[in-house]
């Protein structure tokens, strides 16, 4: 909510300056978000009044005003507005004058004629973001006065962004009851006069949803004057609250909306048929709204309805046929109180967001209604003329919001705070907020004022204590409270580790967004059924990841596109999957290099990384299991990969993870420079629960035998290495590959593999016999396996 | 010296000598050595030619070669010496290098700004002991908010910009729906901090439609508002190293009572007003409360036994005012020169 400083002022004057009352606000939880001046910074402007208006001689559009600024000479002012007329009083920026922006006004010749000075628009002034020509001041301005000093410009307004739960607080009065409780203020609440009717016109008022609008007050007032205009004073007013001045009617329910918090609506009663009815509205009902929207009504929506049809959207917005218009003579106010729970939502529901509907959401308080309207009428009389009727109200007592009793304990303020208050103290803050309290047994029974909807509970009551003691006053506690850690398993896989195994590694870490194309996701992982938002920001933006390489890919070439060749990256994340047990959500660790495994540098020839330099990463982080034995890479297909560079990654038997180089087409589609290779493991199941387990090391040497075999390229190496393993169990400390070979003297369709086997006895040192029998037994069931022989 | 054996013993000395000195290198040294001394060397071939002189003279002229021999070993070792400082000290001259030239191999990546902050926020709460714990980001409208005590049409729903999936699923908009999962699952005392992503359908300069946040929570039967204040001073403290000030001012969650902001002394100026404090000396940084008594009772705890406080903080706003970063924006772009500096 935005308001005039000077406004709440007149209200209460605490002896605090406009920063010192911003900061009391925000600290009484009603948070200040902008203080700004309610004009900005001009000097020199004064009211002229127009005595003649002539042609320039030499200037079409220009006219040679002259102007009476209370001295004993008028001054010669040329005005180029088309509006500018004899008699009427206008804001004269006479020489000397400094207008916003910083401009100074200058005696001038326009086309040969003299001026002494400028006739100003709102929009010079800064009053407004554009006008129509220069601004009219009511006739009755006093010549000659500064116009700063006669429209109390040296305001300021403050914009309070105010939680849901204070809408007692969306009003002068009701911030005006905040600022004299924190400075134990007087409040001075204008006296509101009932007017009295001066004929007895009534209307039918039927509450058909009693429940939804237990009070519905409204006054027909006849023979308005349709060419009244709001006087400046209350334009300003509003203006400075962020409302536009429209018309004196609905002006004058903005400015009791601004002023009391209550909500109110205008009838041109000429287009009202008969009578006022409450009541829900039929569903597919429609209606023409004030905004010059349609909208179609659903039964769960509350109407103001005359005999016939829907003319207002209750406690949202009027409809558009039955509008105050320029041609209204007769005019119904309505001043009702909706009950929040069957407003709130509504507005939203249909795209719409009033200043009403904000306040009825909130809760308005019921108690408002017939002063509010006593107010308007005041109000509307005083602009409009008018013959006022007498006040009618429907009402169903049942369904009004009771005054509700809370038990509050000292004992629960103490432990709820930390801090344990005098009795006195926290009587008078309730005293001081308007709460009527009862002594009990206990403590006190508290009635909170019917404005205040959010004091519901104890504890609301004890917040509010805290809040007006001030929350900086109660004591900060070092007290630890039961210690409570819980420990997680030692073997369990610390994601955390991992991550830093990767920065170590040279990776960096990206966090992309849980939301992606269809598109990408379609090309990465299309056999996944997957999540869509309903509501998404754009369609880029709609699709729940079901893997983490569409953000991977798409950080790498918005990376390539920028000159970065080499790319080492990796994220974690959830993964969300729809798949037969429903959705599922788990965390992943996935990576993509492309470009140069190292950074360039001199001594190395640099390369393209392969599919070795990421899974010697991927080992790294298996490596951090515990159990890096558990797991195997057994060739896989995957749509996005290579078909021939594709592995599972294995664990018991169970597909755990990829690794695979993106498929050259994916990559050309996705448009990724150069290969990429790509890496994704399921957090969960790296959790093998395998914990370092001490082993005493020999204490005799070891040997190595190296042996160069040569086999079939389709024997894989794993199944080299198990058979070795498998062969000799007990002395086998190690296994090295320390060399690959294909080509020259190697018939093709065969390889050559150089091993170092690494032998060593626990008892005793290894005699050449032994050595020399367990490399035989090795190399024969190499043989026999694989059709291995040894290269010469 | 005087020459007994006449077999021209002071001559071989003297050529010895000179040719020892004489060797540039070891290995002419050494076949200086293997002239004279070596098995058939020169000066061992005299020793060996002993026994064509009389039988009275040997003594003598044995004893001389010997004293030869010592002295020829003597100056090879001595020149040994000399040589090996010399190869040593042309080696070492030789393998000078350039030491300024950059090491080789490969250089450490770096975490996520944003992860970066996470951990030690995760850290400073670790010391305090909260553990961590994680919910599903597919939240349901009940954990998100019913349970929160937001209902349907509340205000505050409303404020929360929801992504939706259907009327029941949605992204969890903030990381509280953690508190209700753990205290369901768990019983009292609880004391946990839940960091994650979180989602709101919003998106222009100062806000990304994911962002993360660190939720803590604890539960215990005297539990006030004191203690809130004191274990977020701490925090707060800590985390930036600095003695800041806090300042609690009062607002308002469904899921808390009392509720507040907690602002912390504006860490770019100190407090004297800057653009980033938008001159008010202050920053917003977390949200925070006591227990909301209906939330116990959507998950079973006793609210008259129990109280206990939570609280959230953005950690983009953390990292961002930790490490000066100026666009929330950039957190998701991944530029490799934006997470280079935080290596």
């Amino acid at each position: 909510m935005r308001f005039s400083e000077a406004w709440l002022r007149e209200w209460v004057n605490p002896p605090v300056d406009t920063r010192q009352l911003a900061d009391q606000l925000s600290m009484a939880g009603l948070e200040v978000d902008a203080v700004e001046p309610a004009a900005p910074v001009f000097s020199g402007v004064r009211i002229g009044w127009v005595q003649s208006v002539a042609p320039h001689p030499d200037a079409e559009k220009l006219r040679i005003c002259r102007v009476d600024l209370g001295e004993d000479a008028l001054l010669q002012i040329i005005c180029g507005a088309a509006n500018v007329a004899e008699g009427m009083k206008v804001p004269v920026a006479t020489v000397g004058a400094v207008l916003p922006g910083d401009f100074k006004i200058k005696k001038a010749r326009l086309r040969g004629v003299e001026s002494y000075g400028m006739i100003c628009s709102a929009k010079e002034l800064g009053l407004a973001e554009s006008s129509d020509g220069i601004l009219p001041l009511p006739v009755d301005a006093p010549v000659g006065e500064d116009i700063r000093d006669w429209m109390a410009l040296d305001d300021h307004c403050i914009e309070v962004d105010l939680t849901p739960d204070r809408g007692d607080c969306l009003s002068i009065a009701g911030l005006a009851r905040e600022v004299a409780v924190i400075n134990r203020a007087p409040l001075a609440t204008p006296a509101i006069q009932p007017v009295e009717a001066v004929h007895d016109q009534s209307l039918r008022v039927q509450l058909q949803a009693p429940a939804a609008c237990p009070r519905y007050v409204c006054r027909v007032i006849r023979n308005i004057d349709p060419s009244a205009t709001t006087p400046w004073w209350m334009q300003e007013r509003l203006r400075r609250g962020g409302i536009r001045a429209i018309s004196p009617v609905v002006d004058v329910t903005n400015y009791v909306l601004l002023e009391l918090g209550q909500p109110m609506h205008g009838f041109d009663l000429a287009k009202l048929d008969g009578e006022i009815r409450v009541r829900m509205a039929v569903e597919g009902e429609r209606i023409a709204l004030l905004n010059g929207e349609e909208a179609t009504l659903r039964a769960d929506t509350l109407v103001i309805a005359d005999a016939g049809r829907a003319v207002a959207l209750a406690g949202i917005m009027g409809g558009a046929e039955t509008a105050v218009g320029p041609e209204t003579r007769d005019v119904l106010l309505e001043s009702a109180f909706f009950a929040p729970l069957a407003v709130s939502g509504k507005a939203r529901s249909y795209g719409l967001h009033t200043d009403s509907s904000h306040r009825f959401e909130r809760g308005v308080d019921p108690g408002l209604q017939v002063r509010a309207i006593e107010r308007a009428t005041r109000l509307l009389t005083a602009i409009v003329g008018g013959e006022p009727g007498p006040v009618i109200e429907a009402i169903s007592e049942v369904d009004l919001p009771k005054p509700r009793t809370l038990t509050l304990r000292p004992s629960r303020v103490a432990q709820v705070l930390g801090l344990a208050l005098p009795e006195d103290t926290v009587l008078d803050i309730l005293k001081r907020l308007g709460m009527h309290t009862e002594p009990t047994a206990e403590g006190w029974l508290v009635t909170p004022p019917s404005a205040r909807f959010d004091l519901v509970q104890e504890v609301d009551l004890i917040a509010d204590i805290g809040r007006i003691y001030g929350y900086d006053r109660i004591p900060v506690s070092h007290a630890s409270s039961a210690s409570v850690t819980g420990s997680t398993p030692e073997a369990d896989f610390d994601l955390d580790r991992a991550r830093l195994t990767l920065v170590d590694r040279g990776f960096h870490e990206v966090i992309t967004y849980s939301f992606v194309s269809p598109e990408i996701q379609a090309l990465v992982d299309p056999e996944q059924e997957v999540l869509r938002l309903a509501n998404p920001l754009s369609a880029e933006l709609s699709t729940m990841r079901t893997s983490l390489w569409p953000g991977l890919i798409q950080t790498a070439r918005y990376n390539q596109a920028r000159q970065q060749e080499r790319v080492r990256i990796f994220e974690s994340g959830l993964r969300f999957r729809i798949g037969t047990d429903g959705l599922t959500q788990t965390q992943g660790l996935a990576g993509l290099i492309t470009g140069s495994p190292d950074p360039e540098q001199w001594g190395l020839t640099s390369r393209a990384a392969d599919f070795f330099d990421l899974k010697a990463d991927v080992e790294a982080l298996l490596a951090l299991t515990g159990a890096p034995g558990r797991f195997s890479f057994v060739p896989g297909t995957h749509p996005a990969l290579h078909p021939g560079q594709t592995a599972n990654v294995v664990c018991d038997g169970r597909a755990i993870g990829l690794l695979g180089m993106l498929h050259p087409s994916l990559a050309a589609q996705l448009d990724i420079t150069g290969d990429a290779y790509l890496f994704e493991l399921d957090i969960a199941p790296l959790s093998v629960g395998a914990l370092p387990k001490h082993a005493s090391i020999s204490r005799f040497p070891s040997i190595r035998r190296d042996i160069a075999i040569i086999v079939d390229e389709a024997v894989t190496y794993a199944a080299i290495a198990d058979c070795i393993r498998a062969t000799e169990t007990e002395l086998l400390r190690d296994l090295v590959l320390f060399d690959l070979y294909t080509g020259k003297n190697i018939e093709s369709g065969r390889k050559s593999l150089a091993l170092g086997l690494i032998l060593q006895a626990s008892s005793q040192t290894l005699t050449d016999g032994v050595i020399e029998d367990t490399v035989r037994r090795i190399l024969a069931r190499l043989a026999s396996e694989f059709g291995a022989r040894l290269r010469d | 010296m005087a020459e007994h054996t006449g077999l021209g013993l002071a001559a071989l000395q003297t050529a010895a000598l000179e040719a020892i000195a004489a060797a540039a290198d070891l290995a002419s040294l050494d076949q200086a050595r293997v002239r004279y001394l070596g098995k058939s060397g020169e000066l061992t071939a005299l020793l060996k030619q002993l026994g064509t002189l009389p039988a009275e003279e040997r003594p003598a002229a044995g004893q001389e070669i010997n004293q030869a021999k010592v002295a020829v070993q003597a100056a090879i070792d001595q020149r040994k010496i000399v040589l090996e400082e010399a190869s040593l000290t042309a080696r070492l001259a030789a393998e000078r290098i350039d030491v300024s030239l950059p090491g080789r191999g490969r250089r450490p990546g770096g975490l996520h700004p944003v992860t970066r902050a996470m951990r030690r926020i995760e850290r400073l709460f670790a010391n305090a002991g909260f553990a961590v714990a994680e919910g599903p980001e597919v939240e349901d409208a009940y954990h998100n908010f019913e349970a929160l005590n937001i209902p349907e049409h509340h205000p505050a729903r409303a404020m929360h910009d929801t992504f939706y999936f259907d009327a029941e699923l949605l992204l969890r908009t903030h990381t509280s729906p953690v508190q209700i999962r753990v205290m369901e699952e768990q019983a009292p005392p609880l004391k946990i901090i839940a960091p994650g992503r979180v989602y709101r359908c919003d998106s222009d300069l100062t806000h990304t439609p994911m962002f993360h946040q660190v939720e803590g929570l604890l539960v215990d039967e005297q539990v006030s508002f004191a203690d809130l204040k004191g274990v977020l001073y701490d925090f707060l403290r800590n985390f930036f190293e600095r003695d800041l000030e806090l300042r609690f001012r009062p607002s308002y969650f469904p899921f808390t009572e009392p509720s507040a902001e907690v602002d912390i002394q504006c860490v770019i100026c100190g407090g004297s007003g800057c653009r980033v404090c938008k001159q008010t000396g202050w920053l917003e940084v977390l949200g925070c409360g006591m227990v909301y008594p209906e939330v116990f009772r959507h998950v079973g705890i006793d609210p008259d036994r129990y109280l206990g406080y939570a609280f959230g903080m953005g950690v983009e706003r953390l990292a961002m005012l930790r490490y000066g970063i100026d666009d929330i924006r950039l957190n998701f772009e991944n530029d490799l020169r934006y997470l280079r500096q935080f290596s």
